[in-house]
């Protein structure tokens, strides 16, 4: 049992950082805590509560509304870059490049050069959209743009993900295109029906990872608008973290968290199932 | 046609960084002209040595460097160890118990602080002492990180079995195998988890937000924020600062564009 020595360490951070959190979750959630001293059970108080909570629903509405238009468009943005970047021209490099660096880039920065991008009167981005006669907008301090601002703003890190997108582009093999063309088929059919089935598998990965990660969106609320205007983009993990860190209520914020690892495994689990009939794993 | 589009599209995404720039050299009144100016009138370097004066950059810096070398000691020595066993040696279960590491990538691709369990490792750390430090942020990275491992077993898997069969006819150990054969074999693969965890924890905001109370021992990522909250008016030194915290990244990148772009390819295989 030499391997399992060697993995040792994994199985140990396995149940003390996931398996341990995650359970831990149910049983601090039956508890009234505030972070000092010990927590006092209370059964299934805190959930009750929160059903009745406005304000949970809110977060609730206001993270699924992210994921469900962050995610289709993170993967159509990210297909974009990759096929940009897959271009063969001799500067390719540095498309590729500049196409990346913001992915990289540490998101509380772009979080707070973006306040000042968008800010209603002096920004950039709305000077930009004067030229196409759009009306000056308050994206962030106005709560019917407040979250697709957000959502928006997330495209900036699509070039990580774009380069597992262009992998998968380069592994395609050329006669695949050849024989498409041979049938007369133009540059979107070839797209469509040759680079796109292709790519499922990528795509799967891609929306997976981009529900945990929108399930659990939190630094671009947290610096850019702190939850508000009014709410509008109080998402779960910024709730939680509220809740928690800012007004004391450990056990509350703990049954939140439960609730989101519930939703986030099933919301996998579901994308999973689905994954076979959508998903193409035959190259041929 | 085709360069038009392509030089529009990067030129739109590397707008962000670019702005921050010009943002961090404008003067305070040309800061409040609109049209804003694309390119500074006269740039204001002293910008950037009023930014470093008003917070403790210099500091944070440090502690950041300091945070950032720690996690990625952690995430090479344990994430090849783990992997190794994953990959390198054969024995029942393996393939089973790596099912597990799939699945946390999944839902824990932000490891190990995330908004599902921060609240329990909070509480269990505040027991155990250890808030207030950098031992939250750092001690789990010492225990493997699913993407990591994943990460390294793909790479590993490709090097050809032969040579670790011909090492333990020769009599070598496990341990002797390891270190000496696979070790200078996985080395571009361990480049790229230890350039993705550096970047990984300079850009991490959540862990020392979280964890880290003492003004002392912020890192940039948090400097920046109270910095926001004390000149939050004076966006040029913002910009300023926060063009400081981002050049690290940028530079590190360009010097090893090599491994991220390869890294990544890898870690999106199947």
């Amino acid at each position: 049992m030499l391997g399992l020595l060697f993995i040792s360490p994994w199985i140990v951070g396995f149940f003390l950082f996931l398996v341990y959190p995650v359970f831990s979750n149910f049983h601090l959630g039956m508890t009234d805590y505030s972070g000092f001293g010990e927590p006092a059970w209370i059964g299934f108080k805190n959930y009750q509560e929160l059903f009745h909570d406005s304000l949970f629903w809110t977060s609730i509405y206001n993270t699924f509304y992210y994921v469900i238009l962050a995610v289709p468009l993170g993967v159509v943005v990210a297909i974009a870059l990759a096929l940009a970047m897959n271009q063969k021209v001799r500067e390719a490099r540095v498309y590729r490049a500049l196409l990346y660096i913001p992915s990289i880039a540490p998101a509380f920065a772009l979080s707070m050069m973006l306040i000042w991008i968008l800010n209603p009167r002096y920004g950039l981005f709305n000077f930009l959209l004067g030229f196409l006669h759009i009306p000056a907008i308050d994206w962030l301090g106005d709560r019917r743009f407040s979250k697709l601002a957000i959502v928006l703003v997330a495209q900036f890190g699509a070039g990580q993900i774009a380069l597992i997108f262009l992998a998968a582009l380069k592994a395609i093999p050329s006669h695949l295109y050849d024989a498409a063309s041979l049938d007369g088929a133009g540059y979107l059919r070839k797209f469509w029906y040759v680079t796109l089935p292709l790519l499922t598998p990528t795509i799967l990965y891609d929306v997976i990872i981009g529900v945990g990660l929108g399930l659990q969106v939190f630094v671009p609320a947290y610096i850019m608008t702190d939850g508000g205007p009014l709410n509008s983009t109080l998402f779960a993990a910024l709730y939680i973290y509220k809740n928690a860190f800012e007004y004391g209520r450990v056990g509350f914020a703990a049954a939140v968290s439960g609730l989101l690892f519930l939703i986030n495994a099933t919301v996998a689990v579901i994308t999973f199932w689905s994954s076979k009939y959508w998903v193409n794993y035959n190259i041929d | 046609m085709l360069r038009v589009f392509l030089v529009a599209m990067s030129l739109f995404y590397i707008s962000p960084i670019y702005w921050m720039l010009v943002t961090a050299l404008k003067s305070d009144q040309e800061l409040s002209q609109f049209p804003p100016t694309l390119l500074p009138q006269a740039a204001v370097w002293n910008n950037f040595d009023d930014a470093t004066k008003a917070f403790p950059f210099l500091a944070y810096f440090g502690n950041t460097v300091f945070y950032a070398a720690l996690v990625m000691l952690g995430s090479v020595l344990s994430n090849f160890v783990i992997a190794y066993g994953f990959s390198r040696i054969k024995w029942p279960g393996r393939d089973l118990l790596f099912y597990p590491v799939i699945a946390s990538i999944f839902i824990f691709i932000q490891f190990p602080v995330n908004p599902i369990t921060m609240v329990p490792m909070f509480a269990l750390f505040a027991k155990l002492g250890m808030v207030n430090s950098y031992l939250p942020l750092v001690v789990p990275t010492f225990f493997g990180n699913p993407f990591f491992i994943f990460l390294l077993r793909q790479f590993m898997l490709q090097i050809p079995t032969d040579i670790s069969e011909a090492a333990r006819i020769d009599g070598a150990n496990e341990f002797q195998i390891m270190t000496r054969l696979i070790l200078p074999l996985a080395k571009p693969a361990l480049v790229v988890v230890a350039l993705f965890a550096g970047v990984g924890a300079w850009n991490d905001f959540l862990g020392p937000l979280i964890y880290l109370h003492d003004d002392k021992l912020y890192t940039l990522s948090l400097g920046l924020t109270f910095f926001k909250t004390m000149h939050g008016i004076q966006f040029n030194l913002l910009m300023a600062a926060s063009c400081l915290v981002v050049l690290p990244v940028v530079a590190v990148f360009l010097l090893f564009q090599r491994f991220f772009t390869d890294g990544i390819a890898l870690g999106g295989g199947k």
